[in-house]
């Protein structure tokens, strides 16, 4: 990695910062739940700290959470939803509104370490690729799946989940589940570069379409960006670094972002950082009027 | 061939193409699905559990019945066993259930697949006990009847009847079950001394039989009389005139005997 002269880039594990961060809230929620169920974590008799796994589960007894996918799809069953899922995916709706849905895949789901650590490895092997297969095909797959769903009357992704059987059999008890993860690193690492969450996870594709409402998002500033590409080559969804459509709107837009913090401390000119999306406007023509100053010096 | 006719034909080549994709994946999805789902018929259930079809549905696998379950004899189905993935059972050879009259493991399941509808734990129907006579201990002679004394709703869902023994002046006391008490808590099969257990837990509709609507058992109720017994019109009112001799065997209906 070249390092320019004008702009030191950070070292040390500041420049790891967000991929630490990552990790400790990844592990950190597994953690939350396996303590739950094994170690007795209580925060009163009978009230487990997060009793459950990530399709439902209960915070300190009275807040219950729900994944909204798997409660679409039991609804798509045929089943009236109980309150109490409702709720609890209404609450984790709302929270990924917020923040952009597919924060889930770069901060909770545990099958992100996986794919992680194959296309790390897929990069440093320098694995060419075999075929090309487009990114869209995640949508089809979610359709898929309610299709399927409505017409057997299972929730059919939560049947075949490898990121439920990894969640579950390394909270409720080992199983075959960890082959499934295994098929996902060897597949990214040998067949198709960021295969399974880039290209067919319906659940990644699912909070993918809740990303537009996002209020934390990765603010571009044009002016200094020299358009040397090192972001892209370490984004896992390259396509939403597309320059074009980053200096017209000033932030990276696309829902398939999953603020994952990669390309911020990647980038040799500081131009991408994350922000709050009702400020980005107003800093963005923070930076243009003093880059206007800069070259009429 | 025309521009227009190229691309039309290509347009529906790649619309075939898709839908074959689509098509094939979901079948194969369809089929793995159904399989997992009918994978095993044994899954015993926790208490509440509607019935298979719509448990298997409603279901959302989060486990917290499994936390919630004070002797925590409830599991996750994994990846790769068996039964139905990721949904709850338990075994009662190993941990039955203690029937804890609150339900806690209900009132955890937040998508209702264990139904609240369930008032009284002594309701539930997770399975119904089965006796294998030709190796339970108290059928071969011996008086155990580890299972009945055990039972939680003992005299109720499962009674002792006696039974004549050849060649013997002692009779038996044999187990007999119950369907309409017994809960399918497993505590019999954990307790039976014998090395398999000679009563276990299985799901209804495995092993119950049913008669259908045609048989009247008539020794049940009182039949309702359906005619009045009336004399026939020609013997009530016989023809006046010369008596006719009778033919046959019916001089017996003559009267002059």
């Amino acid at each position: 990695m070249s390092t320019p002269e004008t702009h030191p880039m950070p070292t040390g594990l500041w420049a790891w910062r967000y991929i630490i961060l990552r990790r400790v809230s990844q592990f950190g929620i597994l953690l939350l739940f396996f303590g739950s169920a094994h170690w007795g974590w209580h925060v009163a008799k009978d009230t487990p700290l997060l009793a459950g796994n990530l399709s439902a589960s209960e915070f300190i007894g009275l807040i219950p959470l729900a994944d909204p996918f798997a409660a679409l799809q039991i609804f798509l069953t045929g089943h009236v939803l109980s309150q109490e899922v409702l709720i609890g995916a209404a609450i984790v709706l709302s929270i990924y509104l917020l923040i952009g849905g597919r924060m889930f895949c770069a901060w909770v789901c545990p099958v992100n370490v996986v794919t992680d650590a194959a296309g790390w490895l897929r990069n440093r092997l320098d694995i060419k690729p075999i075929f090309h297969l487009s990114r869209s095909l995640r949508y089809f797959v979610l359709v898929a799946t309610l299709v399927i769903t409505v017409i057997t009357g299972l929730a059919a992704f939560e049947w075949v989940s490898p990121i439920g059987m990894a969640h579950r059999e390394i909270i409720f008890g080992l199983g075959m589940g960890f082959t499934a993860l295994l098929a996902i690193f060897l597949f990214d690492l040998l067949i198709l570069k960021h295969g399974w969450c880039g290209h067919l996870c319906p659940l990644g594709a699912f909070y993918g379409l809740l990303g537009k409402t996002a209020q934390l998002r990765v603010r571009f500033d044009k002016n200094t960006c020299t358009h040397c590409g090192e972001c892209a080559k370490v984004c896992p969804e390259p396509q939403v670094l597309n320059l074009k459509k980053l200096e017209e709107r000033g932030l990276v837009y696309s829902g398939e972002c999953s603020n994952c913090g990669r390309c911020t401390p990647i980038c040799p000119e500081g131009s991408l950082m994350f922000d709050l999306k009702p400020l980005i406007r107003g800093h963005n023509a923070q930076a243009d009027t003093i880059a206007v100053q800069r070259r009429t010096k | 061939m025309s521009e227009s006719n190229v691309s039309r034909r290509d347009f529906l080549v790649r619309m075939a193409q898709g839908a074959a994709l689509a098509g094939t994946g979901g079948l194969l999805w369809d089929h793995l699905l159904r399989q997992e789902a009918r994978a095993h018929p044994y899954a015993l259930r926790p208490p509440g559990a509607l019935t298979e079809n719509d448990f298997n549905a409603a279901c959302i696998k989060c486990g917290q019945c499994v936390i919630d379950c004070p002797p925590l004899i409830l599991k996750l189905a994994p990846a790769g066993g068996d039964l139905p993935i990721g949904t709850p059972y338990f075994e009662p050879r190993t941990g039955p259930c203690v029937m804890c009259p609150d339900i806690p493991c209900m009132k955890a399941c937040p998508t209702g697949a264990l139904s609240t509808e369930l008032k009284r734990i002594e309701d539930a129907r997770m399975g119904l006990a089965v006796i294998d006579i030709e190796n339970c201990l108290s059928w071969k002679g011996l008086r155990c009847e580890i299972c009945h004394r055990e039972c939680p709703l003992k005299g109720k869902a499962i009674t002792l009847e006696t039974h004549p023994r050849q060649l013997s002046k002692h009779a038996m006391f044999v187990p007999l079950v119950h369907s309409d008490a017994c809960t399918g808590c497993g505590i019999c099969e954990k307790a039976c001394p014998t090395e398999e257990s000679a009563i276990r837990i299985l799901p209804h509709k495995l092993v119950q039989g049913r008669i259908g609507e045609h048989y009247r058992l008539g020794w049940t109720f009182d039949t309702e009389i359906t005619q009045e017994y009336k004399v026939a019109p020609d013997a009530a009112a016989p023809a006046a005139g010369k008596k006719e001799p009778a033919g046959g065997l019916d001089y017996l209906n003559t009267g002059d005997l």
